[in-house]
Order: C-alpha cells, then sequence, then structure tokens
C-alpha cells in the first residue's frame, strides 16, 4: 500500500530517507532500509470503506481539514459508501455475509479498475484539479475553462428532476454563464462532464444493479422485484443514503445530481443496467441455477401459488409447463454475461406468467369454468372454483391497493440533512427546511391521533392464507377436480374454449414490447390476475403479458404454425 | 421505452397523488384527514421552483387556510401564526396573503388586528414588486380606508350621544376628523378605478353628505352610476337614486335615474316606486312606460303574490279602461304575455288560493284578470262569485265594473276586428 508525500515527513532513523510505505497493520516502514516504525497511519479512509485493504485513491494529495471542517472526497468513495449500507442491509435481511465481505467488494473493485477510477496506473480523476468547493469563490482567469452550469445539466444523463434543485438557484440568483461549478466532491462536475458511456458511470440504479447481481452470484433467494420492494419499504438504504455519509464528506451543489433520489428505481432500468454491467466487468458465467435454487420457476412459483392463494396442485401443472417449453434447464436460467443471443432471464416475471399461463392457457380457468353441480365436499375436500377466489383475492387485494396507494402519496423524500447547492444558499435552504418542520408540526398535531406511519416489518410475503381460518378463504387444499375431466386416461380442461394472446409476438428492438396489452382485449378474469402479479412484484401488468405471450408462443408454436383446428378457438 | 408509469414513483407524481387526497378530504369535511396529508405534502416547499400557475407554496397557503378554518381544534393564534409564515413564503403573493388575511381577522370580528395588519402591509416596500403589486395594495388602501369609516361612524355616534346629554367631547370630535380624512382618502381613490365598489360607494357618500358636499356625493354617485368604463351595477343606480330622494330632487331626475335600473333588472323591488311615479306623471309616454314597468316586473315569480305590485297595475288598467284612452298600450302589453300569464297567474288553482290566503291579492289580480281575460275567465268567475258569496262590498263592485267594461276585452285579445281606439 502506497501512502502520500505529505503524510509523514519525518527522515527515517536508520537511513535519512523520507520514502515511507505501509505494512499491512498500518505501519510506517521505510521503503528504503525496511525499517518499521511504531506509528500508525490515522488512516482517513478507513470511515469511508470496510476495508483496510481497498484504498481507492492512490496518489493525489489529500489535506485533511478544509476551512469547513470538510475533506477531499471522490464521487466512487461516495458510492462505496452507499453499497457498504446496502450490503449490511441485506445482511440483516438475512442474506449470507459472503455477500457483503466477498462478492459485492470484488465487482466493485473490477468495476473501478475496468472504469480507470482506481487501481490502475493512472487514475481518470488525476489529471482535474479539484475544482472550486462550495465556499471559494470564481477565479477571473479560470472562469472560461469552466462550461457552463447549465450546459452541465442539460449534457447529464440522470434524472431531470434534479434540475429544479439546479433551478433553486438559478431563480433565485439569475445564474449566469460564468458561475462557477460547484461541488463538494473533487470529481463531481468531471463525473457528470464526460460521455461517459463506454466507461458506463456509476449512478444510484446501478448501486441497485450491483446488490441484485451479487444475490444472483450467490443464488440467493431474493428476486429483484423482492429487493426493489425492500428499497421502497426503507429496508434497504437508497432514498437519502447520503445522510450516513461521514460529517468530513460535504456534499453540494453537483454531488446532489448523483447522489440524491427523486425517483423509486424502475425495474427494467436496475436489470438492463445489471446485464450491461455484468458484460462490462467481464464476468464468466455465472453459478448455474438449478431446479433446487429458489430462482427455478418450479420453487418461485410454489412461492407465488401460495401467495396468490392457488391450490397447491396446480404446481403439478406449471411443473408440466416448465418441462415442455423447456425453460426449467440450467442452461436456460443461467446468466451468461455478454451473450446477447440468448434472452435474458427475469425470473419472477418468468414464474408468474407460467402461472398465469397455466391458470388460462392450459386449464382453461374463468369465471364460468368451474361450476359443478353437485356438492364439492367428496374425496376430502372442496373444489376450487374461481368465482370464489376471485372475491376473496379482490377484497384483500383492493384493501393492499388502497393502503399502498395512501403510502405513496405519504413519501416523504427529504430528509433531516439538508441539501444546498452552494454555500450562498444554505441559509436559505436552512430557513426553509425550519419552516417544512414547524408546518408539519402544526398541521401533525391536527391530524388527530394518528400514529406516525412505520415501516413495515420486511417480509417476503406480501399475502399470506391460512388453512386454519375456518372462513374458507384459504385456496391451498383445494381439488382441481372441478375443472378436470378425465379423457382417455389423462386429464385435460373441462372448459374448450381459450382465447389466445397473440398470434404472432412484436420484434422488441421496434418497440420494445413482445406484444402489447390492452385491457379491453382480454377477458376480466385475465385483467385481474395480471392485476394481482403486478401488484405483488409492484410491475406493469403489460410486463407479464409479454413474458405470458412468450410462453405461449412456445407452448403452441407447433400449433400455430398449422392451420388452426376447431379445438384451439382463436379469439380475436 | 419500456417504462413502468404507473409504478414509477417520483417526488413531483407522489406530491400530484397527495395533494388528490388533500382535495378529496377536503371535500368530504375530513379535516384531520385532510390535515394529515398536507403534513406529507408540505415538503414540496423546498422544491417550489415550479413555474406552474399555482406552486406549492400558493397550494398550501390556501389548502392551510381552508383546514385552520374548518378544524375543530384550531385557534386563531394558530392561524395567525401559519399566516405569517406563509406571508414570508411568496414575495410575490405577499400583498394577497395580508390582504386576505384582514379579511378573515374582520370575519372573526377582531378588527384592531384586521386594522394594524392592514397599515402593516400598507407600508411594505419591495423593490419592484411594489409595482408589480399595485392592484393588491390599492384594495389594501381600500379597506383601511373602509375600517377608519367604521372608526369615523363609532366616534360619531359617541359624539352624538354626548351632544345628547349636553357634553361636548374636542378629542373625540378631533379623532373622528381625522378619522375622516384618512377614510375619505383612501375610499376616493379606489372608486376611481373601474370595479363594483358599492360598499366604498356608500360609505364614502356617506361622509361626503355628513359634511355638507352633497355636490361631491352626486357626482361621485353619477360617475358610478354612468360612466361607461364601470361594469353595469343595478346598485350604482339604487344609491343614486336613493341620494336624489333624500335631498328632495325632482321627480323627473329621480325618473330617470330609475330608468336604467328598470333595464337591467325589471324585477327590483323599485319598480313599484318607478311605477307609481310614471302613472303620475302628464307626459303619455311617461305613462306608457309606467304600464311597461309593471307588466314587467310582474313577470317574476317573486312578485306574484305582491299586493301592491298588483294593485298598480290595477288601478292603471282601470284608469285606462275607464278614460278609454290608450287601449292600445294593454294590448301592446298583453300580446306577448297572452299566452302564458293566465297559466301563470290566473289559473283556477292561484283562484283559490289567493282567496283563502289574501283577499286583497285576490281582487287586484281578479280585476286586472276580468280586464285582460274578460267576465267568464276562471280567476274573475271564482273569486268575483266567492267575493259576492261573501258579501265583501269592493267585489259586487268589481263584478260591476268588469260586465260593464267587458267589449274591452275583446279589443284587447285582438277577437274584435275594429280599430283600436287612438
Amino acid at each position: 500500500a502506497s501512502v502520500s508525500d505529505a503524510d509523514f515527513n519525518e527522515r527515517c532513523v536508520q537511513c535519512s530517507e523520507v520514502n515511507w510505505g505501509l505494512t499491512d497493520g498500518g505501519r510506517f516502514y521505510c521503503r528504503s532500509c525496511h525499517n518499521v516504525t511504531e506509528r500508525t497511519r490515522e488512516v482517513v479512509n478507513t470511515d469511508f470503506i470496510s476495508n483496510t485493504r481497498v484504498q481507492t485513491i492512490s496518489k493525489v494529495l489529500r489535506k485533511q481539514e478544509k476551512t469547513d471542517g470538510g475533506c477531499e472526497w471522490y464521487v466512487c468513495e461516495g458510492f462505496q459508501l452507499v453499497l457498504k449500507k446496502q450490503a449490511e442491509a441485506l445482511e440483516a435481511l438475512g442474506v449470507c455475509p459472503q455477500m457483503k465481505d466477498e462478492i459485492l467488494c470484488n465487482f466493485w473493485r473490477c468495476y473501478l479498475q475496468k472504469s480507470k477510477q482506481a487501481y490502475c496506473n493512472r487514475p481518470a480523476g488525476e489529471t482535474v484539479k479539484a475544482l472550486s468547493v462550495c465556499d471559494s469563490s470564481t477565479d477571473a482567469d479560470s472562469e472560461l475553462e469552466r462550461p457552463s452550469l447549465l450546459h452541465m445539466l442539460s449534457v447529464s444523463e440522470s434524472e431531470g428532476d434534479l434540475q429544479t434543485d439546479c433551478s433553486f438557484a438559478s431563480s433565485t440568483s439569475k445564474v449566469s454563464e460564468s458561475t462557477s461549478l460547484c461541488s463538494g466532491s473533487v470529481d463531481g462536475s468531471l463525473y457528470l462532464m464526460k460521455n461517459q458511456k463506454e466507461k458506463l458511470r456509476m449512478t444510484m440504479p446501478m448501486t441497485l444493479s450491483f446488490c441484485y447481481m451479487a444475490l444472483l452470484w450467490l443464488r440467493e433467494p431474493m428476486t429483484l422485484s423482492d429487493l426493489l420492494r425492500f428499497v421502497v419499504e426503507g429496508h434497504i438504504p437508497y432514498l437519502n443514503v447520503f445522510q450516513h455519509f461521514p460529517e468530513k464528506m460535504k456534499l453540494c451543489g453537483l454531488d446532489l445530481k448523483i447522489f440524491c433520489v427523486e425517483s423509486w428505481p424502475v425495474y427494467e432500468e436496475v436489470y438492463n443496467k445489471m446485464l450491461e454491467l455484468a458484460a462490462f466487468l467481464d464476468l464468466p458465467r455465472f453459478p448455474d441455477i438449478t431446479d433446487s435454487c429458489f430462482l427455478h420457476p418450479d420453487m418461485l412459483c410454489i412461492k407465488y401459488l401460495m401467495e396468490a392463494n392457488l391450490p397447491d396442485e396446480l404446481h403439478n401443472w406449471t411443473c408440466r409447463v416448465v418441462k415442455k417449453i423447456c425453460i426449467g434447464e440450467v442452461d436456460f436460467l443461467t446468466l451468461v454475461p455478454g451473450n446477447k443471443s440468448t434472452r435474458k432471464v427475469k425470473y419472477d416475471v418468468l414464474a408468474a406468467a407460467v402461472i398465469v399461463v397455466t391458470t388460462f392457457c392450459v386449464l382453461h380457468i374463468s369465471f364460468t369454468s368451474s361450476q359443478p353441480k353437485m356438492c364439492m365436499f367428496y374425496s376430502g375436500g372442496p373444489y376450487f372454483e374461481f368465482k370464489k377466489w376471485y372475491k376473496v383475492i379482490k377484497c384483500s387485494l383492493d384493501v393492499e391497493q388502497k393502503k399502498l396507494d395512501e403510502e405513496r402519496a405519504k413519501y416523504l423524500w427529504r430528509c433531516e440533512k439538508p441539501l444546498f447547492y452552494s454555500a450562498k444558499k444554505k441559509s436559505k435552504v436552512l430557513k426553509r427546511r425550519r419552516m417544512v418542520v414547524n408546518l408539519q408540526n402544526q398541521f401533525g398535531k391536527l391530524s388527530g391521533s394518528v400514529q406516525p406511519a412505520e415501516k413495515p416489518n420486511p417480509s417476503s410475503f406480501q399475502l399470506s392464507w391460512y388453512e386454519e381460518n375456518t372462513d374458507g378463504s384459504c385456496f391451498h387444499g383445494h381439488s382441481l377436480k372441478g375443472i378436470l375431466q378425465e379423457k382417455c386416461g389423462l386429464l385435460t380442461a373441462m372448459n374448450p374454449d381459450y382465447w389466445l394472446c397473440t398470434v404472432k409476438l412484436c420484434t422488441e428492438k421496434l418497440c420494445g414490447h413482445l406484444a402489447h396489452y390492452r385491457e379491453v382485449d382480454f377477458p376480466q378474469s385475465y385483467h385481474f390476475v395480471l392485476r394481482l402479479f403486478s401488484f405483488l412484484l409492484r410491475i406493469q401488468p403489460s410486463y407479464i403479458h409479454d413474458e405470458v405471450c412468450v410462453i405461449e408462443h412456445k407452448l403452441f408454436n407447433k400449433k400455430l404454425c398449422k392451420k388452426p383446428k376447431y379445438k384451439t378457438t382463436l379469439r380475436k | 421505452m419500456a417504462s413502468s408509469h404507473e409504478h414509477k414513483l417520483n417526488f413531483k407524481k407522489s406530491k400530484e397523488v397527495c395533494l388528490n387526497y388533500i382535495q378529496d378530504a377536503m371535500l368530504q369535511k375530513q379535516w384531520k384527514r385532510a390535515a394529515e396529508f398536507l403534513t406529507f405534502y408540505i415538503e414540496s416547499l423546498e422544491k417550489d421552483f415550479s413555474t406552474a400557475y399555482m406552486g406549492p407554496s400558493e397550494m398550501i397557503w390556501r389548502i392551510g387556510t381552508e383546514i385552520l378554518c374548518h378544524h375543530s381544534h384550531s385557534s386563531m393564534k394558530q392561524f395567525n401564526s401559519f399566516i405569517e409564515q406563509m406571508k414570508t413564503v411568496g414575495v410575490k403573493r405577499y400583498l394577497k396573503v395580508c390582504l386576505e388575511h384582514a379579511f378573515h381577522l374582520l370575519c372573526n370580528g377582531l378588527i384592531d388586528e384586521a386594522y394594524q395588519n392592514l397599515s402593516l402591509a400598507e407600508s411594505w416596500r419591495f423593490g419592484e414588486q411594489t409595482a408589480i403589486q399595485d392592484k393588491e395594495m390599492k384594495l389594501i388602501q381600500a379597506y383601511r380606508g373602509l375600517l377608519d369609516y367604521y372608526s369615523w361612524s363609532k366616534q360619531k355616534d359617541i359624539l352624538l350621544e354626548h351632544g345628547q346629554n349636553g357634553f361636548e367631547d374636542l378629542s373625540v370630535e378631533q379623532e373622528m376628523h381625522s378619522c375622516f380624512r384618512k377614510a375619505a382618502m383612501n375610499l376616493k381613490e379606489i372608486i376611481k378605478i373601474p370595479g363594483v365598489w358599492d360598499l366604498f360607494v356608500k360609505c364614502y357618500v356617506d361622509l361626503l353628505e355628513f359634511y355638507g358636499d352633497h355636490n361631491e356625493a352626486c357626482q361621485v354617485l353619477n360617475e358610478y352610476a354612468y360612466n361607461s368604463k364601470f361594469p353595469a351595477n343595478p346598485n350604482a343606480h339604487v344609491y343614486l337614486y336613493q341620494f336624489l330622494k333624500r335631498h328632495g330632487e325632482s321627480k323627473k331626475s329621480l325618473i330617470s335615474a330609475l330608468k336604467i335600473l328598470h333595464d337591467i333588472v325589471p324585477s327590483h323591488e323599485l319598480m313599484i316606486d318607478f311605477n307609481t311615479m310614471l302613472q303620475k306623471s302628464k307626459k303619455r309616454k311617461k305613462r306608457q312606460l309606467g304600464l311597461e314597468v309593471i307588466f314587467a316586473a310582474l313577470d317574476y315569480a317573486g312578485w306574484k303574490e305582491n299586493v301592491k305590485a298588483w294593485s298598480c297595475l290595477a288601478r292603471q288598467v282601470k284608469q285606462i279602461v275607464i278614460s278609454e284612452k290608450h287601449l292600445d298600450w294593454i294590448k301592446q302589453e298583453w300580446n306577448s304575455r297572452k299566452d302564458w300569464w293566465p297559466a301563470f297567474h290566473f289559473s283556477r288553482y292561484l283562484a283559490k288560493r289567493n282567496w283563502q290566503e289574501n283577499e286583497s291579492l285576490s281582487y287586484e289580480k281578479a280585476l286586472v284578470a276580468g280586464i285582460l281575460l274578460g267576465k267568464d275567465c276562471k280567476y274573475f268567475k271564482y273569486v268575483s262569485h266567492q267575493g259576492c258569496k261573501a258579501q265583501v262590498k269592493r267585489f259586487r263592485i268589481l263584478k260591476k265594473f268588469v260586465n260593464k267594461h267587458s267589449p274591452v276585452y275583446l279589443r284587447i285579445s285582438g277577437l274584435s276586428d275594429s280599430s283600436v281606439q287612438p
């Protein structure tokens, strides 16, 4: 490990040289004569990283104290801190410690190396001198060099939401072309300035891509939709994570644009970034997803069937579907980064789609399909009736959806730690913050005895159904006999009718979708089941529909190529 | 681009959604719930840079005011402290907030506080904003003038009371005059601007009258009523009329004052006075106008049971019939009404009801009905029969009268082909 010269200037007692290095134990040793001293270095950056083996910046001079008590820090250090916090949170949720200590660390290190931010001879930040920090004023000469503030904001490709924060500055102080760029970090402006597409610039949503990638590598029982849900529920630091930065790391100006989040992560975005990242890091084939893995469709189907309160018997059928279209194969499920030919697997969406396909395509379940005339309670148990199931689920779903909608309306985006664009704005921002807190208190008192919304306990299951309940609301044990009939020794669906979602799939490249979902084209039952899974996975119904179409296509491909017989009725 | 819009939640969207919840709660008068959601909306203030028509700070001001007005646990003190905060938030709205604050205080009877607020606001200066918010400033001055008038009025009452008791109170008198000066100055200014300033005009005129400046008062009222830049305002004409009447002006000027009122609001209560004056006029045209006026007033449902109005019409109709001159006036008025007045005023049901409830009303109406619809019409038949049965003298006279003049009906209704009498 190298050490900066400024830290320790004394001459070596043995050889009188000033050429120090650091041992692993953190002690200074003379590089010339290998004399080890008792002096230990106050490692500046142990505040930032968990692992003293990792030092992100090698050669740039560091000043410990500045006028405002801050220190120099680089953007990637900030992200490192974020990742650390996220990893800790995941560990608290039960993810194995290996994720934090090994996998994520190594991925990060690899990323830093590949993007030339550290671990290489010339870190990208080296050529950039520390640009003006919050409280320094502009130099007349260097004004021309600095690109305009507004220009930079437009070039940046991160969300435009923070534009408004910056326009705070502009609206109140009429930013001119020559306003100084400002960031607490050393390379904040550089970060936003260059078109760093090739180097895969780090963003907040990308931290989640990192996390998911690590989870996937370890084959942890957490899907991407689970992860994102935990983020939104506040169990994993994301919004306002900069609160946890140490005091010395001052955030201001452009740092806000990098680290402040003003929208929730989008599934597609995080997923696609993860793929990009995996390819960028030149990762090898990920560990195999076998049929004993949580992420395998057979396993995930169990979970989702339980959550959706569907009969356990359905699982036999989902497994058959999975087998028939070969989506349970190891090679299909395992991620191979960079391989553009294979379609990437979204495990959660896939499992949900399998269930949907099984329910509708295979078993032709609908509102009218299961109507046994006789009493259903023979040979040990009730028959599954879609109508009844629909009533029960709709009730719960509506309640949960309502709760979710209200929670969304009540999100608080701001936190205690104030954000200000520059030191000039600081007093204004603080004043505003005080007023906001005052008003919140005032109206909070008028809210009546409303308890502050507590974070719900993290749970993998959002809906639970218990067989012990005597109200008959649990359908797990129900039999599918009511919808199946035996013909020639085989069980088939009683209801002969089925609509086909789509005869031909669209091309993804053209419009981003494989199919187009319009509610009016499909029966209420289909729409409802999509809505259920859309709620559970927190994604648009159309995503699931896309996947359903793909599976359907795989199932009926041969049949579609032939002329349609009277058996397969096409609805549209 | 495939993006989950519904599930994509950002700051802006979540605040929009929050706002919807607030508005729903307010519409259902659930003030606690509204306050709860407002608590979560408030942080929008920290991102109040929108160029939207109504930004977060204005939303919070308006919603907060509404909630504090209606919530059972809110106090005036809380309200004041809230408003003071709102004043600091949007400088472009400063005077507006001050003005509405003053209104609120007035509505709660806190006149002194309102006055203080207005005075404070009047002295506010903020660069170019002062010029931009000129309108609001004028309003503030006007309302302060109004409160000065109110003080003046109180002082005047005290003075008069003391005067009655034989006291002389110099300080009160001086106070009163100073209030007058302040009030007059501000009130005069605001009524120069085209608009509806009823209360201000009234107060100003009151001041002028007290101090004997009738000319100025008259001028003010004339301006208010006749200046085409000002929006059409029935009250302006009413005030002018009342002023002229107070000062014993000629009938001619009184009539001209009411003429436009008739045009704007034919159903105005002063139409009775108007008709009475016109009926008595020597000029033919004026008398005809009188008939027009009273017919027009009775077109309105609110006048259906107004005995005075009917008696005016009855009197005039009777007079015309007896003189046998100007039947064409009646014909003209009746032409556009003969299709619907019978059902509107002279149904058998109304005949019964009027007779039961108000004999005088039925009498007047019967006269009119008898002339306009003839002696065989339902209304007249029923009422006159009842009246005669009850042996009320005037009904017998009425019956005779209508019978005597029954050919008139024919002429009015156009059934006879004989030419109308000049």
